[in-house]
């Protein structure tokens, strides 16, 4: 007994490196698989607190930039309203009446990251604002992630530029699918996968977002083709794709909130039960 | 003189992971290299200072930079890494007279203190980044990443601890 009390005592340091190493490790694991990592992220409130007043005094250096962006947008959302209520014969129609599946909630980025392979962005908003987990993230120009995890006023977002990330996407003109993966290498580039060999793709050929999940609305757009080659088996070809977005300068993004996913979810769950 | 010691520890945590979080990390020179400075804790800790003390307050410190950068346990890994190997890196650096000297790092020679901060930085982004890419496919960006961001972390550290040591009088 004596033997091995001296042993600890003697290897105190050694036993405790082993300790603090396996629990880093274990935490570093947790992370690889789609929010597990319930208790190390940067959605809490003192992480949240200080990265959103740096952001309170890093946003004036961009606001001239900034405006450009949401000019540019309310010009373009304004057009489609003219061209809408042109078409329109009755001009009194009661807009609360017509019901649309998804709202948008705004946004701002507190910090981002776009250098790792496993990228994060931190939001502003939180559980008090109605957000809730694995809601998508966008901005005017195209897709940015999904909600990984909460707080009451900060969210984490999983960036696309994640190694981990994988959403459905497809070609804008026809009707074949594949997976948007990130190889780690650039951050303005990523890569549509598994696009069946017989599907005509062109250089400068739109991608947007596929509308098979219940994350994103179908025909959001991500980005252009820049080059395509076919796997070594010659099934399926891979896209390199340049993003619409800019990764590395992102400020307001909204939230999308699809109203049915609840009843969408149940009845999943209700086949399974089933079978 | 004990409790000064310990206050200035503290202050010092705070100010390199503040320093660390909120300006470094927006630094991404060329698109991914990022100098870490907050390690210059565990590089300057009192050498006669208690070894388990400084491993358990490497693995706070590593954990703080986690919160922050959303990175699982990879941080404070590396940190509790260096933490532990510091004794035998110091041994080589400076040979065995630094347990009985009190020689503070600031006053020994240029070659010593590259060589000592020099391999503790280099072990600390080895650890680091290989649990960061964690996948054989991306080798070279892992000794890439690595390579570029130690030449950049060793500079920035060594500046600081030239600019900030009180000169012998």
């Amino acid at each position: 007994m004596q033997q091995i009390i001296f042993f600890l005592i003697r290897n105190k340091n050694f036993l405790l490196f082993i300790a603090l190493f396996s629990i880093s490790i274990f935490l570093t694991i947790q992370t690889h698989s789609y929010h597990k990592n319930k208790f190390v992220n940067s959605s809490n409130a003192i992480t949240g607190g200080i990265y959103s007043i740096k952001s309170s005094i890093t946003d004036y250096f961009n606001l001239r930039e900034k405006n450009k962006i949401l000019i540019n947008e309310n010009t373009r959302i304004r057009k489609q309203l003219e061209s809408y209520k042109s078409k329109v014969v009755n001009q009194n129609i009661d807009t609360s009446s017509i019901l649309s599946k998804y709202y948008f909630v705004s946004a701002k980025v507190i910090n981002n990251s776009f250098s790792k392979t496993k990228n994060k962005l931190t939001i502003n908003k939180g559980k008090r604002d109605s957000i809730q987990l694995d809601l998508g993230v966008i901005t005017s120009k195209g897709i940015v992630g999904i909600i990984d995890n909460l707080s009451n006023k900060y969210a984490t977002i999983q960036s696309i530029l994640n190694t981990n990330s994988q959403i459905n996407a497809k070609l804008k003109n026809v009707k074949h699918f594949g997976s948007l993966v990130w190889n780690a290498e650039d951050p303005n580039v990523i890569q549509l996968i598994d696009i069946p060999r017989l599907a005509p793709v062109k250089i400068g050929d739109t991608i947007v977002t596929g509308g098979r999940s219940t994350i994103f609305p179908e025909g959001i757009l991500i980005g252009a083709v820049i080059d395509f080659e076919l796997t070594e088996d010659e099934n399926s070809q891979n896209l390199n794709i340049q993003l619409f977005n800019d990764m590395t300068n992102l400020e307001h993004v909204y939230i999308i909130n699809n109203i049915d996913t609840q009843e969408i979810i149940n009845l999943e769950k209700g086949l399974e039960n089933v079978e | 003189m004990l409790n000064n010691e310990i206050f200035i520890n503290i202050i010092r945590f705070i100010v390199l992971v503040l320093t660390q979080v909120l300006l470094l990390n927006q630094i991404d020179f060329l698109g991914y290299i990022n100098p870490y400075i907050y390690i210059l804790f565990i590089i300057v800790f009192p050498f006669t200072g208690n070894k388990s003390l400084l491993i358990f307050l490497s693995f706070i410190l590593g954990l703080t930079i986690d919160f922050f950068l959303d990175s699982g346990g990879i941080h404070a890994a590396a940190c509790v890494f260096i933490a532990y190997i510091r004794p035998q890196v110091l041994k080589y650096s400076f040979g065995i007279s630094y347990e009985y000297n009190t020689i503070k790092i600031s006053n020994t020679d240029f070659i010593k203190q590259l060589i000592y901060v020099g391999s503790m930085v280099l072990l600390n982004h080895i650890v680091l980044f290989s649990l960061e890419i964690f996948n054989t496919n991306h080798l070279l960006l892992l000794l890439k990443s690595t390579l570029f961001s130690s030449i950049f972390s060793i500079i920035i550290i060594l500046s600081a601890i030239t600019i900030f040591s009180k000169k012998p009088r």
